[in-house]
């Protein structure tokens, strides 16, 4: 009798006291987390923050130094096996096998999931199709564009349609339009009741896909919520107008009280959430005298929220 | 289905796919297995040969170098596969389809017996193809049916050992160039400080020891004693005692390097 099942839960993962140094460096320093079945999940941080580390723990492929962790009810020190048979990862880099075509990848990883063979080319002629990559199914990855080989990499991940996705950084390094192409493919299998744990590095993306966010920094997670939640947390979008001297710059803070000014480096910030529409009003109220420099709008980042939940005042950026 | 069964299937899955990849490869593998041994045949044989043959003394028997040189040439072309064997598992490491396969339900050692198997599959074929050069070159072996399947033996047991140390040099590089270059000491300089070219006792006092103890040499002997008549002496012992220690080693060498996963 096998006694293992899944136990009964929502919960696809949760994460106690996460720790892992590597010599010297601390890259978690005690993290929890918990993911509900069906949600999607960014961590969302800058390069080093720890984010590939907790996927890679969670996954399998490294063990934690301290705490604990279920994946989809299994605990995953002791039965790794099984958290890989309900798993699906897409790494940073592309794991695709060059030497093979499209179609040979997608049978490669039906093959190591061992299913059947007619289910295994249904499988792959599906996703294929799904993927966009039907022109391409018998060439090798070495014809194909940065956004098609990151679509055959997903596609291979879930040839055995894993009830959990780990998506390390789907989009970074993409253009635009395949990185529209990749949220979309995201949102597909999140309808399908996919959960989904993603890092990112943009606000947008997280934004964009996420049920809830966690921000993680310097190995420790500094803010968790929803992206609605977040957001009410960091400044707004603001106006930033920069002028050639002070005088100019104290006219313009009378005209647009609710600036907050930087004498220091003539610059008069002004909150700007209604768009094209307050622009124009502000410039209205600015009138025709006041000399600008410079003009610049700035909607809320990652630095943003990074200064924001970490209680550090909000970088003045370079240009 | 049972544990061993998803082992086989695993293992026979990886095997497919280096078997794609050395067709998709094959000229180069042409290159680099066969027409380099052939051209070391040629070179020592045709150019060299002469010279070296009449300073071989007793150790020719009488014979032409041909008769005394292929056995140290088939060795070398075993050797010679080293190089993109450790290349392909650095590949798989770097490119991160070995992490890959690490999050996937697969049998621990399948992809490793893939390469492992492939790469002795090419060095046995490899070393078939440079014998039939040999022969056309005017190599006459005096191996009855049963010395043959005793060179077929140790080739294979020696492909098998090597196989497994340029798996395991693969899976602790971290780069092709870096593979490349750390078999480079398994197919050249080991050959030359055997007995492949000429016999190890009359090498420099600094390397005659080491010339003739190291495992090149003993399989080259007991290859050589096989498909020409010289005394064997106890080297085909000797020899599969040398391949089942590198085997060994290397095996377990890979399998924790293979557990560590890409760095």
């Amino acid at each position: 009798m096998n006694t293992l099942t899944s136990p009964e839960t929502r919960t696809a993962v949760s994460v106690t006291g996460l720790r892992k140094t590597y010599g010297e460096k601390v890259v978690l320093d005690g993290v929890d987390l918990t993911i509900g079945e069906g949600e999607v999940f960014a961590l969302l941080g800058p390069n080093g923050a720890g984010k590939t580390t907790i996927v890679r723990i969670l996954s399998t492929l490294i063990a934690a130094d301290a705490g604990t962790a279920r994946v989809m009810g299994y605990d995953l020190r002791s039965h790794a096996a099984r958290v890989r048979a309900v798993i699906g990862v897409t790494g940073q880099f592309s794991a695709v096998d060059n030497l093979l075509t499209g179609e040979e990848n997608l049978f490669l990883m039906g093959r190591l999931l061992h299913l059947p063979a007619t289910e295994r080319r249904a499988r792959a002629a599906e996703l294929l199709e799904r993927f966009d990559l039907v022109d391409v199914t018998k060439q090798t990855p070495a014809t194909y564009s940065g956004g098609m080989t990151r679509r055959l990499d997903i596609a291979m991940t879930l040839m055995g349609r894993p009830r959990l996705i780990f998506l390390d950084e789907p989009t970074t390094g993409l253009d635009p339009r395949s990185r529209q192409i990749m949220w979309q493919l995201i949102r597909d299998l999140v309808a399908e009741g996919v959960t989904i744990l993603l890092t990112t590095q943009y606000l947008e993306e997280a934004d964009q896909l996420a049920d809830r966010i966690a921000v993680l920094d310097h190995g420790r997670i500094v803010a968790e919520g929803t992206p609605e939640e977040l957001k009410r947390r960091i400044p707004g979008a603001h106006i930033r107008l920069r002028f050639a001297d002070i005088s100019s710059l104290d006219e313009a803070a009378r005209e647009l009280r609710e600036g907050t000014r930087d004498d220091e480096k003539l610059v008069l910030r002004v909150p700007n959430e209604g768009g094209v529409r307050s622009l124009r009003d502000v410039l209205a109220r600015l009138g025709d005298d006041v000399a600008v420099e410079d003009l610049s709008i700035h909607a809320p980042d990652l630095d943003d929220v990074f200064f924001a939940v970490t209680g550090n005042a909000s970088k003045e950026k370079s240009q | 289905m049972s544990a061993l069964t998803i082992a086989a299937q695993d293992s026979a899955t990886m095997l497919w796919r280096e078997i794609k990849h050395s067709i998709r490869l094959l000229r180069l593998l042409i290159v680099s297995a066969i027409l380099v041994p052939v051209v070391m045949l040629l070179l020592f044989d045709y150019i060299l040969g002469g010279t070296i043959g009449r300073g071989l003394g007793d150790a020719a028997r009488g014979a032409p170098y041909i008769d005394y040189l292929v056995a140290g040439i088939l060795v070398m072309t075993v050797a010679g596969g080293c190089g993109p064997t450790a290349i392909n598992v650095t590949m798989d490491m770097t490119g991160g389809f070995i992490d890959r396969i690490r999050t996937m339900a697969v049998t621990r050692g399948a992809l490793l017996a893939g390469h492992v198997g492939v790469s002795v599959l090419r060095m046995l074929v490899a070393t078939a193809a440079v014998t039939g050069v040999a022969l056309l070159l005017g190599f006459r072996p005096t191996a009855s049916v049963a010395d043959w399947f005793a060179v077929v033996g140790i080739v294979a047991a020696f492909s098998f050992a090597l196989a497994w140390l340029s798996a395991a040099i693969g899976l602790v590089t971290n780069s092709v160039a870096g593979a490349n270059g750390s078999t480079l000491p398994l197919s050249f300089l080991l050959p030359f400080l055997s007995s492949t070219f000429v016999p190890a006792g009359s090498m420099p006092a600094g390397v005659r020891w080491f010339a003739a103890n190291q495992p090149f040499t003993a399989v080259v002997d007991s290859l050589r004693a096989l498909l020409t008549g010289a005394p064997a002496g106890n080297s085909p012992y000797l020899a599969l005692a040398w391949c089942a220690a590198i085997a060994l080693v290397s095996y377990l060498w890979a399998q924790a390097a293979f557990r560590r996963g890409a760095r």
